[in-house]
């Protein structure tokens, strides 16, 4: 079985994101690997276990990048790749697949690639749809657990109304949810694996692909009003009078 | 301007944003509905009367389960024929798939999660949350037709017109698809945070009830759990009177005291209810930002100092296990229930 797992470097969650000067700033919060991205790493990482193989990590981004591959490497998987060329600045989210699609060709393919279901900055959730449409792989999207039976995959999909079983031939593009299981600390001896690995970057002449032009662009960034409000506290001498006024508070809201 | 909403529905039922896409699409001109599968009369009549001025069906057995790669080669080959200005969807985990495979079709792009929409001229500009909402980005696509995916609860619901209709024609299946549909099973609490006009949270203040004695023989994290359950009962009495679902803070998913659908905030969900009650929840930002374009939020507290009153419009301290069942009591009277 051979994995790919995508993965994305970002700020961490933790970080105090803001507006500054048109860019994006998080101050000196570190950059991590997408926490949706550990549970691909995760995923990925279960398969192997089930049925052997090997888990290839995919990163498109600048060098610091590399930490983010480090960690899933500490986490388990065999090798990592990371993508890097001064001229993907203004990737949206097709151009990342496309960029994705040919790094995994180079790759040799693969029987799954997996991706997390979408990154923490930009939130869009395109890339691994449009990833499998770009190779024409079946895409399996929004796993929360995966079975392989012979050449077919079968995953369960967490959809807003329920779950849905579906199954498809390999080599098929899947995105996990968080059901998949944590993710796993990386253990001490695959922190010093990690550590000493040399990781390869390919540029765009590497993968034969020309950096693809952005569709969609941002034309302004905006920190969102701060809406502090004055609260209005509702006191009262028992539980019972100040639920009864804030009940009332409640009803003149209209809300209901 | 013609634009296309995608309908979206599953098992017969619409996701509602799909209406307040069309009630956005007639504000720049014509709205053509699309509804794809199997026994579509019910959802067609109801674009209509929502006041499409047209709608295409696809009826064709092979789009009766969704599936991506037949229904976004469905929608990529009628806007190649029909050339709409603008694809609108309800942001759902199916278009979201649907329309990131029809934007390579098609050579262009989706912007999603859209809370912001403005023609000027002929640029289309949409306002969307990026970084969990912490920031907002105004973007352009520079691609043909522009497609985006509206986030629930934020355009305007068109009122429902009973017996308008308009024009009705058929569309073409493409029918070639990568994957089967074995089966599905409802979720077992259907939560639909995203929908939900009342929500009621917990944090890790719902297993702070010393007054609550556990069953014995369980450990203390065991018992930890127990006393949240109580906790949350409580919130879903409240939530279930006031027609609303139960939400959660990160905290109470981590301490395993529900599930993580329940999540409001970060890696979980943005929600844009009427009225918001945060019970024991002390406000991280992940979570102030998950819940803060709530029209009213009340929050219930301990400690008065909790960053979640910053973002409240009213407050109460004290002890939640005390004031969420009077308030329970308290509302039930006053809405004659």
């Amino acid at each position: 079985m051979k994995i790919i797992a995508c993965i994305k470097q970002v700020p961490d969650s933790e970080a105090k994101v803001k507006a500054e000067g048109g860019q994006v700033s998080w101050g000196d919060a570190p950059l991590v690997i997408n926490p949706f991205d550990e549970y691909a790493v995760e995923g990925a990482l279960q398969q192997k276990e089930a049925l052997g193989g090997t888990v290839t990590v995919l990163c498109v981004g600048g060098e610091s990048a590399k930490d983010a591959l480090k960690h899933a490497l500490a986490m388990g998987a065999d090798d990592a790749v990371l993508v890097s060329d001064a001229a993907l600045t203004d990737l949206d989210t097709v151009g990342a697949a496309r960029v994705l699609a040919a790094a995994i060709n180079k790759i040799g393919g693969a029987d799954m690639v997996i991706f997390g279901r979408q990154t923490l900055d930009n939130g869009a959730g395109l890339t691994p749809a449009q990833t499998a449409r770009i190779i024409g792989w079946p895409m399996l999207g929004l796993a929360g657990q995966i079975k392989v039976d012979g050449g077919s995959v079968t995953v369960e999909r967490v959809l807003e109304e329920g779950r849905q079983t579906v199954s498809a031939k390999m080599p098929v593009v899947l995105s996990v949810v968080q059901s998949i299981g944590e993710p796993r600390y990386p253990s001490f001896m695959g922190i010093r694996k990690a550590s000493k690995a040399t990781i390869p970057v390919w540029s765009l002449a590497d993968i034969s692909v020309a950096a693809p032009a952005p569709v969609i662009t941002r034309s302004e960034l905006i920190n969102p009003p701060s809406e502090e409000t004055a609260v209005e506290m509702i006191t009262g001498d028992s539980p019972t009078e100040i639920a009864d006024k804030l009940a009332d508070k409640i009803l003149a809201e209209k809300v209901l | 301007m013609k634009t296309f909403v995608y309908i979206d529905h599953f098992k017969g039922e619409v996701q509602p944003a799909s209406w307040e896409a069309i009630g956005l699409a007639k504000k720049y001109g014509t709205a053509v509905a699309l509804v794809f599968g199997a026994d579509a009369d019910e959802i067609t009549k109801a674009a209509f009367e929502y006041g499409a001025d047209e709608v295409i069906v696809v009826d064709d057995p092979a789009l009766t389960d969704y599936r991506a790669e037949p229904y976004a080669s469905t929608l990529s080959a009628l806007a190649s024929s029909s050339t709409p200005d603008l694809i609108l969807f309800p942001t759902t985990a199916r278009t979201r798939e649907l329309a990131a495979m029809s934007a390579v079709d098609l050579s262009t792009g989706v912007l999603t999660d859209v809370t912001g929409f403005e023609v000027n001229g002929d640029q289309m500009i949409a306002t969307r949350p990026i970084y969990e909402g912490k920031l907002l980005e105004k973007t352009v696509c520079s691609g043909k037709p522009v497609m985006a995916t509206i986030r629930g609860r934020i355009f305007p619901k068109p009122a429902r017109e009973a017996g308008k209709t308009g024009t009705l024609t058929k569309g073409e299946a493409k029918t070639e698809a990568l994957s089967t549909v074995a089966g599905y099973s409802a979720s077992e609490s259907a939560v639909n945070l995203g929908d939900a006009a009342v929500i009621v949270s917990g944090g890790r203040g719902v297993s702070n009830n010393p007054a609550l004695t556990p069953p014995a023989g369980l450990d203390e994290k065991q018992a930890e759990v127990w006393r949240a359950q109580q906790g949350f009962a409580l919130i879903t009495e409240l939530a279930t009177l006031l027609g609303g679902a139960v939400g959660a803070s990160r905290a109470a998913v981590d301490g395993g005291y529900i599930t993580y659908a329940h999540q409001v905030g970060q890696t979980g969900k943005v929600v844009t209810p009427d009225l918001y009650i945060a019970c024991g929840i002390s406000g991280a930002i992940q979570h102030l930002v998950g819940m803060r374009n709530a029209k009213v939020i009340v929050a219930i507290n301990k400690d008065a100092d909790a960053p979640v009153f910053k973002q409240a419009k009213y407050g109460v301290v004290g002890d939640l296990f005390a004031i969420v069942p009077a308030l329970t009591e308290a509302m039930k009277k006053k809405m004659g229930k």
